[in-house]
């Protein structure tokens, strides 16, 4: 962490240093240069293969990556699966009276061993494995977005910031200052809690828009500190001289170059937004029913803990594992992208 | 110094001003109103209503209003609990929400500096690896799953403690909304109490410090401790947003009666001059603390001038 620095950065143990030594792939000078043996072929490594090279060296960053993959793919194709081979969707609520209560997992309507539900039902009936599966598809999917408008905020607030300078590149990161001490979450929760959107799918609109709104603030200040020390490079005088826009030399020249960090922070993001919508939607501002999320079914697994505990272990716990992988692989993307900031 | 603190409370004035305006311009743009909440009112009734609060009157007389009410740090009336004032009702319940912050915080302190230093002391040990899979553990599993599933170990199943329940301060009733709210600092804390250790012993003045024969023991809590644990330091800014979050989830999961579950009733209740008095109040405390931490920050590292 350097020290001159007062600025206050939140869930950071060590953020990106503003001038990291990345070239990205457009204008890669990326291959190390290698002795060169008489008669062998010098075979050059990207920085790209190097990275991946270290990352599987990571154990527990592979670990991260099989784990998340799994759970990626079981919310993707589960649901479908389930709902071909027994008819079971996050929504359905069984017609038979007897049926409509909660069962603990394995276990069928007489209390006997069953395969039928792995995960249990809930009070409706409905089964806890779908639903799982089915809030993993819409928690994933509100990370993924939020983050990726967080990333469009972030890299082109950043870049601009960052290569035009001066006096406005001081009013723009002030109030990236102001925004950081903020207690943003409150303006989200009342937001939420009295702009309820009209429909289900509205409702996801307005999440992608809260969360990606308010967590672009770090995204925009590594991009900006990437875009000052590449700026005054030849590859940009260069394309200056021949008369290039700035905002194409922004978008075209500066950002490919600023992709490293930016992939490394944006897979620490993804968790980040993961567990402020399951926030949200535990306190019943986020996805309504009938969608569900990790965190709407902990909210409902909660509030019937002392009796059908198994309705909040299943969705907690698939949510903790998620956020575990997703955070040991951006740890380990980030050593991997940036051997300088290797976890001594 | 003295400038730079200066600089610092006149900037909290404007930034106050643009939270307290947007919070009353999203409940003003919300439809509705608080008292359409519940059946259709007679038109008659409804005009009283809104003659009784105000609403008649023209935007900028109602925003006026506002402001002005800030500027007195008083809210007026509390829409839903008749007949309490905003002010008693923050009264009320900001010792629960303080009690419960500052112990979390002191716990997170206290065990997050000691499994980061270890950490870092015992680098690529089997202890390092471990502390730092615990602290991973703690960012991931969110408080409102960890608060329920310690009340079902502690509470329902040993019944140790109470699973829910207002004692006031020192009660075992504070235990488990403590533990689960620290989880997430005492990760955090692990980590950047880690880092800054490792970053810090690897220094001249350390070298010095063993040079002049000096015990390991005086050497990293005399002198390492005291650089290393800056980036905690300037984690505590941060860390009280963190903590207004925290107390929400785990006031709501422990039934505590505290600022953020008031927060949240309020919200569900378009209770405004509430909500208006809870957002002025925590954002207070968070800008104020900000500065503090800064402040702080300078006594502790010579090295930073302003």
């Amino acid at each position: 962490m350097p020290f001159e620095e007062n600025e206050h950065q939140p869930s950071s143990d060590h953020m990106i240093p503003e001038p990291a030594l990345h070239t990205g792939p457009e204008f890669a000078v990326a291959e190390d240069v290698h002795e060169v043996v008489a008669g062998e072929p010098v075979v050059g490594t990207s920085l790209w293969r190097d990275a991946w090279r270290r990352l599987l060296k990571n154990k527990l960053a592979v670990l991260g990556m099989v784990v998340s993959i799994l759970i990626i793919v079981a919310s993707i194709i589960g649901p479908t699966i389930i709902r071909r081979t027994n008819g079971f969707t996050y929504d359905l609520i069984p017609k038979d009276q007897t049926l409509t209560k909660s069962f603990a997992p394995f276990r069928n309507a007489q209390g006997a061993f069953s395969w039928t539900h792995p995960m249990g039902t809930d009070n409706a009936g409905r089964d806890m494995l779908a639903r799982v599966l089915s809030g993993g598809q819409i928690s994933l999917m509100v990370a993924l977005i939020s983050t990726f408008v967080s990333l469009l905020i972030g890299v082109s607030y950043g870049a601009t910031a960052g290569y035009v300078g001066g006096r406005l590149d001081d009013l723009m990161m002030r109030i990236v200052d102001v925004l950081y001490s903020l207690p943003y979450v409150i303006i989200v929760i009342v937001l939420l809690a009295l702009l309820p959107a009209k429909t289900p799918t509205g409702q996801l609109a307005q999440l992608f828009f809260a969360l990606g709104a308010v967590s672009w603030l770090t995204m925009a200040r590594i991009v900006r500190g990437q875009v000052m020390s590449l700026k005054n490079q030849e590859f940009v005088l260069a394309a200056r001289a021949t008369g290039v826009s700035t905002p194409r030399i922004i978008f075209r020249h500066l950002v490919p170059n600023t992709m490293g960090p930016v992939i490394v922070y944006a897979t620490l993001t993804v968790p980040t937004v993961m567990l402020s919508e399951a926030f949200l939607s535990f306190l019943g501002l986020g996805v309504r029913p009938p969608r569900v999320s990790w965190g709407s079914l902990a909210a409902e697994g909660a509030q019937n803990l002392a009796i059908f505990p198994w309705q909040l272990v299943f969705p907690g716990v698939t949510m903790a594992l998620m956020l575990f992988s997703l955070n040991f692989l951006g740890d380990g993307l980030r050593d991997a992208l940036d051997p300088q900031m290797r976890k001594n | 110094m003295l400038r730079f603190i200066i600089r610092r409370i006149i900037v909290i004035i404007p930034m106050l001003f643009i939270i307290v305006s947007a919070t009353w311009g999203l409940i003003r743009l919300a439809p509705g109103n608080f008292y359409t909440a519940e059946k259709k009112l007679a038109p008659a009734v409804e005009q009283n209503l809104r003659e009784k609060y105000g609403l008649n009157k023209p935007w900028y007389t109602q925003y006026r209003k506002v402001l002005w009410n800030m500027a007195r740090f008083d809210f007026g009336t509390s829409l839903k609990y008749e007949g309490q004032s905003v002010n008693q009702i923050l009264w009320r319940a900001l010792p629960v929400s303080a009690a419960l912050g500052l112990s979390a915080y002191l716990l997170a302190l206290i065990v997050g500096i000691t499994i980061g230093t270890v950490a870092a002391l015992r680098q690529n040990s089997w202890m390092d690896y471990g502390s730092m899979v615990i602290a991973m553990l703690g960012i991931s599993i969110p408080n409102f799953v960890l608060g329920p599933l310690l009340v079902l170990l502690f509470g329902l199943t040993l019944f140790w403690l109470p699973p829910a329940l207002w004692n006031g301060f020192p009660s075992k009733s504070l235990i488990l909304p403590a533990i689960t709210l620290s989880a997430i600092y005492i990760a955090y804390i692990a980590r950047l109490s880690r880092s800054g250790m490792l970053e810090v012993m690897r220094s001249d003045y350390i070298r010095t410090a063993r040079a002049k024969g000096l015990r390991e023991r005086d050497v990293v809590i005399r002198h390492a401790l005291r650089g290393g644990l800056l980036p905690v330091l300037s984690f505590s800014g941060p860390a009280l947003a963190f903590l207004v979050t925290g107390t929400v989830v785990v006031e709501r999961v422990f039934a505590l009666p505290g600022l953020g579950n008031y927060f949240i009733n309020a919200c569900f209740n378009r209770d405004e001059p509430l909500i208006i008095g809870i957002v002025a109040f925590i954002a207070v405390a968070v800008l104020a603390f900000n500065l503090l931490v800064d402040i702080a920050y300078g006594f502790v590292d010579p090295r930073i001038r302003y």
